[in-house]
């Protein structure tokens, strides 16, 4: 029932999806996209801060943030509905700071559908392309409109009326609406974020699989790390206004600049534990023994470790053998499938531990955890602020 | 006897459409049941028909021995959940929790009392006279969860209740409903679109689709043994794999052959011969050097904890569970083999459950 109240939603976007010309695809050597030192005030808000990012040619580059992280108007700044500040915004090697909407020859897909409801699908495709001065054969607009439903599977509801989609559907008209244009970039803002949960899974894969195709660079911006993740070629996380880290999804994951962006990606979230070398060992609060610590270093840490990579059952430690032992209570579990998710009472905090498939773990079990300490992360405890603080 | 049963039930509009086609379901005293299927599946209208906000068009519901199929929604005794709404910043802890009961016109002791029961059992006293801001994200989840079940009715009704959270709130938030759910043992019907949250919360989840009910089991069984084609599709992120092919064999053994004969798989039990497809979870998919199955990698979706690898293979697209740690170039060879444990095996025509 929401997607049909969603139809048209946003007439203002109507104008704005459109930011057609006739500018030919230029091929330089990449990055595509080059942003240097970007910054933007609405209002009161610093919405962007000095942000410097790229995008190759052929890369699929998602930011992610949550509400309010600066991610919309990243991107309307880079379609050129926003003006930034100070800073500069290069496309294809030139300079297209000051340039209109339509001379940027980028598409921009919004996360509320923006067809117009009481036509057919095909007289939507059909629009950007009949837009005046752009002066398509009739022929060559039916091709693409052909190869677009192909493409996106739409060809058997080409002439129905939009109003009368799902809401997978709708989103793949107002994809197909943007590809027949053929831009220089992709510009995505959440367009999965409306769907149910089974096809923004789908299309997750589709539209991926769909850019490569194209070959066509996209900048996508989430708040849902589950898509940053595996959607991602590089992923630019947002915080504030600022870019807190760039990298791969499996840079990011693995090795967080941050606890910020650490609690960021990750499903259960990371676990954070303030703790402090014991005696060749890292204890927590309440001196329950984690892991194994390094020589070197501060002796007050925030220790962060995923909840795949703690065993519920390892064998007795150093600390356990010396009268120390390291019991956790299961709270609750979670079985979803292929894993099952552990909620802890350990070391004085609350602890998530995944683990593979169904066990025999039930609420109320002691167990014995062990992290898997090449894949624990340390953290300062107090970092530079400018890499998003954490208290 | 059980605690709310459903026989029947049916809902047809004015304008003829069927969004519940005849419903049977009995539900137990202290179950925590998830109604799951996509928009449109008849779970809203099933839940909102034994809330009493729909009248059924056929059918009956039967709750704790009384037949309520007519009742208003006041005189059923049950609580219907829509959302974790925000808490109102200018009251304290204590005031949200009893809003509820105020606007019932319960009485001023009755509240209190009433509060300080679930704030006990959700260990929340110490925090009853402060305000929300100034309470960890965490609290404030309890408040909500704590404020929309101060009344105890005979059962909670929840519509998607998470729908507006963001996704570590609603781990967050999932966690704490079932921790109530067991200590309080308040029957609930919980209603989503969200297959993981069915998985994570339910004591049996029923499958609705087009009106009717697919499948009725624990999330294991739902999971590990779907009845359909479609359960098969909906439950699980991804959906099972699937291979066509057919049921070859004698009457005491029988075998699933592929499309081309390419793979051939022994059937535990005897099955009906015939055209048939075979399911299969990417998590029962291993790679495997002498593995029948040939294949080029398309894409790999990285979880983070795991990856999902599409590989194109001789019987079709098929997605396998790998570590997070394995790295897949497109286009790179791989041999997958199947555990034939772990198959399910569904007719062709009639897509069902072999």
């Amino acid at each position: 029932m929401s997607t049909r109240a969603l139809v048209g939603a946003s007439g203002e976007a109507d104008d704005v999806a459109d930011l057609a010309s006739g500018a030919s695809p230029a091929t330089t050597a990449a990055p595509f996209l080059s942003i240097r030192g970007l910054s933007k005030r609405l209002g009161r808000t610093q919405a962007l801060l000095g942000i410097d990012m790229e995008a190759h040619a052929d890369e699929l580059l998602v930011v992610l943030g949550p509400t309010g992280a600066g991610k919309t108007t990243l991107l309307r700044t880079i379609a050129g509905l926003e003006q930034p500040d100070t800073g500069s915004i290069m496309m294809a090697g030139h300079d297209v700071t000051r340039s209109d909407p339509a001379e940027r020859d980028v598409a921009l897909v919004f996360q509320n559908f923006s067809l117009y409801p009481r036509w057919t699908v095909r007289r939507n495709l059909e629009f950007p392309l009949r837009a005046p001065g752009r002066n398509i054969p009739e022929a060559e607009i039916q091709r693409r409109i052909g190869w677009a439903a192909e493409l996106l599977k739409m060809s058997r509801f080409l002439d129905r009326e939009a109003s009368r989609l799902s809401g997978g559907e709708m989103q793949r008209v107002a994809i197909g609406r943007a590809i027949v244009r053929r831009p220089r970039l992709f510009l995505m803002d959440e367009p999965l974020t409306n769907l149910d949960a089974k096809l923004r899974e789908a299309l997750r894969v589709e539209l991926v699989e769909l850019r490569r195709e194209l070959k066509t660079p996209m900048v996508f911006v989430t708040h849902d790390q589950a898509e940053a993740l595996s959607m991602a070629d590089r992923i630019v996380v947002l915080s504030e206004g600022r870019i807190l880290q760039t990298g791969t999804p499996r840079e990011i994951y693995e090795r967080p600049a941050s606890p910020v962006v650490a609690l960021q990606l990750g499903q259960p979230a990371i676990n954070l534990l303030r703790v402090r070398r014991v005696e060749g060992d890292w204890v927590a609060a309440d001196a329950t023994p984690l892991m194994p610590a390094d020589v070197a270093g501060p002796n007050d840490r925030l220790l962060g470790i995923r909840p795949e990579d703690i065993e519920p059952q390892g064998p007795a430690t150093q600390s356990e053998r010396a009268g120390r032992p390291s019991e956790a209570v299961v709270k609750v579990v979670e079985y979803i499938g292929p894993t099952t998710t552990l909620l802890c009472e350990w070391a004085g905090t609350h602890v998530h531990i995944v683990i593979p498939r169904r066990g025999t773990i039930r609420p109320g079990d002691r167990i014995r955890p062990r992290i898997n300490a090449a894949r624990a992360v340390l953290f300062d405890v107090d970092p530079d602020p400018s890499r998003g603080g954490f208290t | 006897m059980s605690f709310l049963a459903l026989e029947g039930l049916q809902k047809t509009y004015g304008d003829g459409t069927h969004a519940v086609r005849g419903i049977d379901l009995s539900v137990e005293r202290g179950e925590l049941i998830v109604l799951l299927g996509p928009s449109g599946c008849g779970k809203t209208t099933t839940l909102r028909m034994i809330a009493g906000l729909e009248l059924a068009t056929g059918g009956s519901i039967r709750l704790d021995g009384n037949d309520v199929t007519r009742l208003r929604p006041s005189r059923r005794d049950v609580g219907m959940v829509f959302q974790f709404y925000a808490l109102y910043p200018h009251l304290t802890v204590r005031e949200n929790i009893g809003f509820p009961l105020r606007a019932a016109a319960v009485a001023a002791s009755e509240i209190r009392s009433r509060v300080d029961a679930v704030a006990a059992r959700m260990d929340l006293v110490k925090l009853l006279e402060s305000y929300p801001k100034q309470l960890s994200g965490g609290d404030q989840q309890k408040v909500s969860l704590a404020r929309a079940i101060v009344r105890r009715p005979a059962v909670y009704l929840m519509d998607e209740p998470l729908g507006t959270l963001d996704a570590d709130q609603r781990l967050a938030m999932r966690e704490l409903i079932r921790a109530e759910q067991l200590a309080s043992k308040v029957t609930t019907i919980y209603v989503t679109h969200d297959q993981e949250e069915a998985m994570s919360l339910a004591d049996r989840i029923v499958v609705m689709e087009g009106g009717r009910i697919r499948q009725v089991g624990t999330p294991a069984e739902v999971y590990d043994r779907p009845a359909d084609l479609f359960v098969a599709t909906f439950v699980g992120s991804p959906g099972m794999n699937f291979i066509r092919g057919e049921v070859a064999g004698g009457s005491d053994h029988s075998m699933f052959v592929s499309q081309a004969g390419r793979i051939s798989i022994d059937i535990p039990r005897p099955a009906r011969l015939g055209l048939a497809t075979l399911g299969i979870r990417c998590e029962h998919v291993y790679e495997d050097p002498a593995g029948s199955i040939v294949g080029s990698v398309l894409t790999e979706e990285y979880l983070g904890n795991a990856s999902n690898v599409h590989v194109e293979t001789e019987v079709g697209r098929l997605i396998v569970r790998a570590t997070g740690a394995s790295r897949r170039t497109r286009g790179s060879e791989m041999r997958l083999r199947l555990d034939p444990g772990q198959i399910s095996v569904f007719d062709a025509a009639t897509e069902q459950r072999l």
